[in-house]
């Protein structure tokens, strides 16, 4: 049970239960979708990227379970008002967090990576990985303006 | 054929369960320091002792390539891989061996009907009829006929609980209808149609009857003679045997009249760079070196199946699905997803608030294996309005003492997402 607490943490069940910035973004410049056709999770991001390359706003819609309904909410809470850059800087840190790459060099702020800490339980049960970076993944196609859909399995 | 949900035998006393489990090695395993609780033989069955011991064999013994050979071991191979014809042909009580054709599963029976059959004798306009229970494989295959060549697939509703709707169903039915092909289970739902009279049906409107045994060949007999079907196709490793094995049955007349659909070695009588001669069924459908050991090995599993006693396997069945589903009612909160008339070996289940895919987290913790996800029947799960189930299935060596194992793994998911 130990280390099914791990992984359903009170952040992660909040978040799945009450996602922040849920739902469609009117402004949005942006936009991208996610499946994962394994388990039928589904999101779409929605961002509004100002011409400076800031994400000024950035809301999600979908479905799926709790750790990518709470993925998806941490992460619009984190990224919104970070740069283009600073945003897959993130990313590319959040993804090496979930997946254990534990001597991936420290790039994003200390304050990022606590608030993300809740969802490093997936390291344990590599079957989920791909649930908790769904909506990263669909967010870095947003940025990149890809038309096609973000698929992961 | 007979149908366990429509008969209320009872148990019959000399029926083991203890003793059947014994049988099955991996059933004595662990999963995190739990006993395993396994209730996914609807994806892929277990294997006895005795499809572990013909793979052993084959390959330790009595192995080399088929129907090439003068030498004693692949004379030897040739025999047992051939002999699998004939045990299913006893256990499906069909007419003629030759009826089998060896495929990698039911997938490939299906795919094997609509390319060959379908290509052949199939034309714009002309109507497959499916029901709305259907795997993706017994959707998907039709529609890529349907842009190769035009026909139409039309689909049969079901009700709320999951049953065909048959006056849908019988309206749908027309001279336009070439083929019905159907689930004998539904495999997200647990549904038992009523294959008999859709034969019936079908064949009343000049229409050919394909069915998709899958999920029925594991858990109920077929007397392929009395139903009088077209097409059956089902896969070995759901019938406790190995994977990249099964059969796709059918009329020899049929497979007779359909031209190859995949060309090579071991199909052909004679071949010049001008003209082939192919071979007689099955070899016609078999070609390039099939899977030897496995088919010698799904031939073991029919051998064991052969020897149980079916009467008390179905009512045991019946009786762990009874006592699982009242079980599953009693969980506040608990939504059942199909409560068909007739069903086998399936209970697809969602929980208020909690997605199937951390039910099925939460119980692997407790060694309680489940499927979670659209079971490949997308289509159902739209019907249902879910994005998926949490899906426990049955198996013959499934017990009352695991249904118990169950519902406290899934109360347990409860609390964590109370």
């Amino acid at each position: 049970m130990s280390d099914l607490r791990d992984l359903y943490q009170e952040v992660i069940l909040d978040h799945s239960k009450k996602p922040r910035n849920f739902g469609p973004l009117d402004h949005a410049n942006h936009e991208a979708k996610g499946h994962n056709p394994l388990c039928g999770d589904r999101v779409t991001v929605f961002l509004d990227l100002d011409d400076a390359g800031m994400v000024k706003d950035v809301h999600f819609q979908g479905s799926g379970c709790a750790i990518s309904m709470a993925s998806a909410s941490l992460m619009t809470e984190l990224v919104k008002g970070k740069t283009v850059d600073d945003a897959k800087a993130l990313f590319e840190q959040f993804h090496a967090l979930v997946t254990g790459e534990t001597d991936a060099p420290l790039t994003a702020s200390a304050d990022d990576m606590d608030r993300l800490e809740p969802l490093t339980g997936v390291r344990e049960f590599p079957m989920r990985v791909k649930c908790a970076t769904l909506a990263w993944h669909t967010f870095i196609a947003a940025l990149d303006g890809k038309r096609d859909p973000v698929v992961t399995e | 054929m007979s149908t366990p949900g429509m008969n209320t035998k009872p148990a019959l006393p000399n029926f083991d369960v203890e003793a059947l489990r014994r049988d099955f090695p991996i059933l004595a395993r662990e999963i995190n320091g739990k006993p395993l609780v396994f209730l996914d033989s609807a994806a892929s069955a277990q294997k006895p002792r005795v499809v572990l011991e013909s793979l052993r064999k084959t390959y330790e013994e009595e192995y080399a390539n088929v129907h090439r050979g003068v030498y004693w071991l692949s004379a030897t191979a040739t025999k047992n891989y051939e002999n699998v014809r004939k045990k299913l042909k006893t256990f499906f009580n069909a007419k003629d061996e030759r009826e089998f054709v060896f495929t990698k599963g039911t997938t490939e029976g299906i795919n094997l009907v609509a390319q060959s059959w379908g290509r052949a004798f199939l034309k714009a306009g002309d109507e497959v009829l499916i029901t709305g229970l259907e795997h993706h494989s017994n959707i998907v295959p039709w529609q890529m006929l349907r842009d190769q060549i035009g026909i139409k697939l039309v689909v049969a509703p079901i009700d709320r609980n999951g049953n065909l709707i048959w006056e849908a169903f019988e309206k749908l039915l027309s001279a336009k209808t070439k083929l019905v092909a159907v689930a004998q289970v539904s495999n997200a739902l647990g549904t038992i149609l009523p294959i008999q009279d859709i034969v019936r049906a079908g064949h009343a409107v000049g229409a050919k009857v394909l069915i998709d045994a899958a999920q029925g060949a594991p858990h109920m007999r077929t007397d392929l003679q009395a139903l009088d079907a077209d097409f059956y196709a089902f896969s070995g490793h759901k019938l406790y045997g190995p994977t990249g094995t099964g059969a796709l049955w059918g009329k020899k007349e049929l497979l007779d009249a359909m031209p190859p659909w995949q060309g090579g070695g071991d199909m052909i009588k004679s071949v010049s760079f001008e003209k082939t001669d192919y071979a007689d069924v099955p070899a016609k459908f078999e070609a390039g070196t099939p899977n030897i050991a496995d088919v010698i090995a799904m031939g073991a599993a029919i051998d064991y199946l052969s020897a149980l006693p079916w009467d008390a396997i179905e009512a045991h069945e019946a009786d762990v699905l009874a006592y699982g589903t009242s079980l599953l009612k009693a969980i506040p909160g608990l939504r059942l997803i199909g409560e068909a008339d007739h069903k086998a070996g399936v209970m697809s289940f969602v929980l208020e608030g909690v997605h199937p895919h951390d039910i099925g987290t939460i119980l692997d913790q407790d060694g309680v294996s489940v499927r979670a996800g659209n079971h490949c029947a997308e289509p159902v799960m739209e019907f249902f309005g879910v994005p998926g189930t949490a899906r426990a299935s049955l198996g013959m060596y499934s017990t009352r003492a695991e249904m118990d194992a169950l519902a406290a793994a899934i109360r347990k998911v409860q609390e964590i997402f109370a």
